[in-house]
């Protein structure tokens, strides 16, 4: 049997299929129109979840459901075995997953298995229209350069993708597709990984990579306390607080908000950088926002340079001014 | 009890500068530093080192110049050092990176932890700790902001995206580390002195057994066959002085123009 389709590795987090997978599901559908293969999306989970035929209307033909209660707390050496059971069972052509802590996980396990290549964290994908290869684009050495990948004489091509990168359309209710549950032998579901709980943390800090707005604070805030005015204009927008790594090192902010290549690449609607003088360091996680907004007192700052709406001045002065603008727009 | 920590030498990120003209990176004439990350994997078994009484390895894959790397962990208080050089291991990508490393521990060990940074600053895939885990058949994981080790196992805290996950996993297996495990330490001088004089174990593709053609760049499943440079879309808008008001104007107009405010 050749590789063919494409299987997508879809996350489900407290029950519920994250917006990535439908990303990924719907980019999928069109990398597969190329050659009108299948898509096939894996959900593995315990008890809960929304509903997996909803993958269907955004481009799977089939949803492959692994249901079990090992599938409940994150067990990266369950979940990579499963997917390379399901990846020998189907023999896909290609196989995407999040950039995300978990598709960072069990990606490489899989491939290292399987002894095939994997890229990570792509922002671009595309087949090649002379021999059907996936080109796989994803940002190197401080998100200045990009570097196209091939995987010529392995199967399957596998990727993981930056999480927001493309868009997701509305769903098609009328697609058709089906729901087919995974056997998933029990030598698989036993582990040497024994998962002992997780403590949800809500809130602003870790999930920045998720989030439509993220207002982040670098050398320029001085101190813990300024970043008090960065939550408010984040709640106002509903948006999470990111640092550069002279905040996180200054210990003035935790390093789960660290944006940048030693912390996290995030791709907001809309970032904010107050008092960030914008290092190749920093502006490497955030080469994929929208819409860059740098508030700096140095008109010569790096991060101008990127912005695409520079407010050059005191941060202490302009950070409250942006607060009651949105404010006042709010109350409209 | 016995640890390998696998190091990376990478560019000093911190001196790389834009080429205002062409706009590309300027990389002439670079420093390189131990990843960052991989500084707090060696420190994580430093500390154990001094509570526990373990050997401490670092390993690297590199050109012969990177054993300033393995001087530099020497420096920091690790026993011993090994470099995987040979001119065939030359444009590895993960995959081919992973089996030279799970290669080379097999031939030292055994060990009973590896420890190793999440991810490097060149290359930002995070992909090697997990391949060589596999590869060497142990138990990882990843993401990890704390561990503590028991005789037979080790507890760890992983730092996600929704929160902090705990799981144990026995010995021997392969942790990443990310940089809130600990603080690293500084190099002392009598460090340094030892690290100068000491002596690194090097290996080949050859004394590892790896038949060159299954290695390095002909033993990469990936290629690069591009490499090319953003076009900056950006326009940026620059507002000061008295026309910050306007700045501001035009701040509450993009967050309208994204819907992310009069919803």
């Amino acid at each position: 049997m050749s590789w063919r389709g494409i299987l997508v590795i879809g996350e489900v987090r407290s029950g519920a299929i994250q917006p990535a997978t439908m990303e990924l599901t719907a980019k999928a559908r069109v990398l597969a129109d190329a050659d009108g293969s299948k898509v096939t999306t894996l959900l593995m989970f315990d008890d809960i979840v929304s509903d997996p035929k909803e993958c269907i209307g955004y481009g799977a033909d089939t949803v492959v459901f692994a249901c079990a209660p090992a599938f409940g707390l994150f067990n990266q050496d369950i979940q990579y075995r499963t997917v390379v059971h399901l990846i020998e069972k189907i023999r896909p052509a290609i196989v995407l997953a999040s950039a995300t802590s978990a598709g960072r996980t069990i990606m490489p396990a899989a491939a290292a298995v399987i002894g095939t290549g994997l890229t990570a964290d792509c922002t671009g994908l595309e087949i090649d229209p002379e021999n059907g290869d996936l080109l796989q684009t994803r940002p190197a050495i401080g998100g200045n350069v990009m570097a196209t990948i091939r995987t010529s004489d392995h199967r399957p091509q596998m990727a993981t993708v930056r999480p927001r990168t493309f868009p997701i359309p509305d769903p098609d209710q009328k697609r058709k597709g089906k729901a087919e549950r995974l056997d998933v032998p029990p030598e698989i579901l036993q582990s040497r990984v024994l998962p002992m709980g997780i403590e949800i943390q809500e809130g602003e800090g870790s999930n920045i990579q998720d989030m439509d707005v993220v207002v982040s604070g670098g050398k320029g805030m001085a101190r813990t306390e300024s970043f008090g005015m960065l939550h408010e204009l984040a709640s106002l927008l509903g948006g999470g607080i990111g640092a550069s790594r002279a905040a996180v090192d200054n210990r003035w902010i935790g390093y789960p908000h660290q944006v940048g290549l030693s912390g996290k690449a995030v791709s907001p609607k809309v970032y904010i950088a107050a008092g960030i003088s914008g290092s190749v360091q920093h502006l490497a996680g955030i080469q994929t926002a929208g819409y860059i907004v740098a508030v700096n007192k140095d008109p010569d700052a790096s991060i101008f340079r990127v912005a695409d709406l520079a407010l050059c001045g005191d941060l202490f002065e302009i950070v409250p001014k942006m607060i009651e603008a949105v404010k006042r727009e709010t109350e409209k | 009890m016995r640890i390998a920590v696998l190091l990376k030498q990478v560019p000093d990120t911190d001196e790389v500068r834009i080429d205002e003209t062409k706009g590309v990176l300027v990389r002439e004439g670079l420093g390189t530093i131990i990843n960052p990350l991989d500084l707090h994997a060696l420190e994580a078994a430093l500390l154990l080192k001094r509570s526990r009484g373990v050997s401490v390895t670092a390993l690297t894959m590199g050109p012969s110049q990177a054993d300033v790397a393995l001087r530099e962990a020497l420096a920091l208080g690790a026993d011993d050092a090994i470099l995987l050089c040979d001119p065939s291991f030359a444009g590895s990508d993960t995959w081919a990176t992973a089996r030279a490393l799970s290669t080379a521990l097999s031939a030292s060990g055994p060990y009973d932890l590896i420890l190793a940074g999440e991810k490097a600053t060149d290359g930002e895939t995070g992909q090697v700790g997990p391949e060589t885990a596999v590869m060497c058949k142990l138990p990882f994981s990843t993401y990890v902001s704390f561990f503590s080790v028991s005789d037979d196992s080790v507890t760890v805290r992983r730092t996600v995206e929704d929160g902090i996950e705990t799981q144990q996993l026995p010995l021997p297996c392969l942790l990443t580390v990310l940089r809130d495990i600990n603080e690293p330490s500084m190099p002392a001088l009598s460090g340094k002195m030892r690290a100068r004089r000491a002596h690194i174990r090097e290996m080949d593709a050859g004394s590892l057994g790896l038949d060159p053609s299954t290695v390095g760049l002909s033993g990469s499943p990936t290629r690069v066959v591009r490499i090319f440079y953003p076009k900056v879309t950006r326009k940026t808008e620059l507002f000061s002085g008295k026309e910050i008001d306007s700045g501001v104007g035009r701040f509450v107009e993009a967050l309208r123009e994204r819907s992310l405010i009069g919803r």
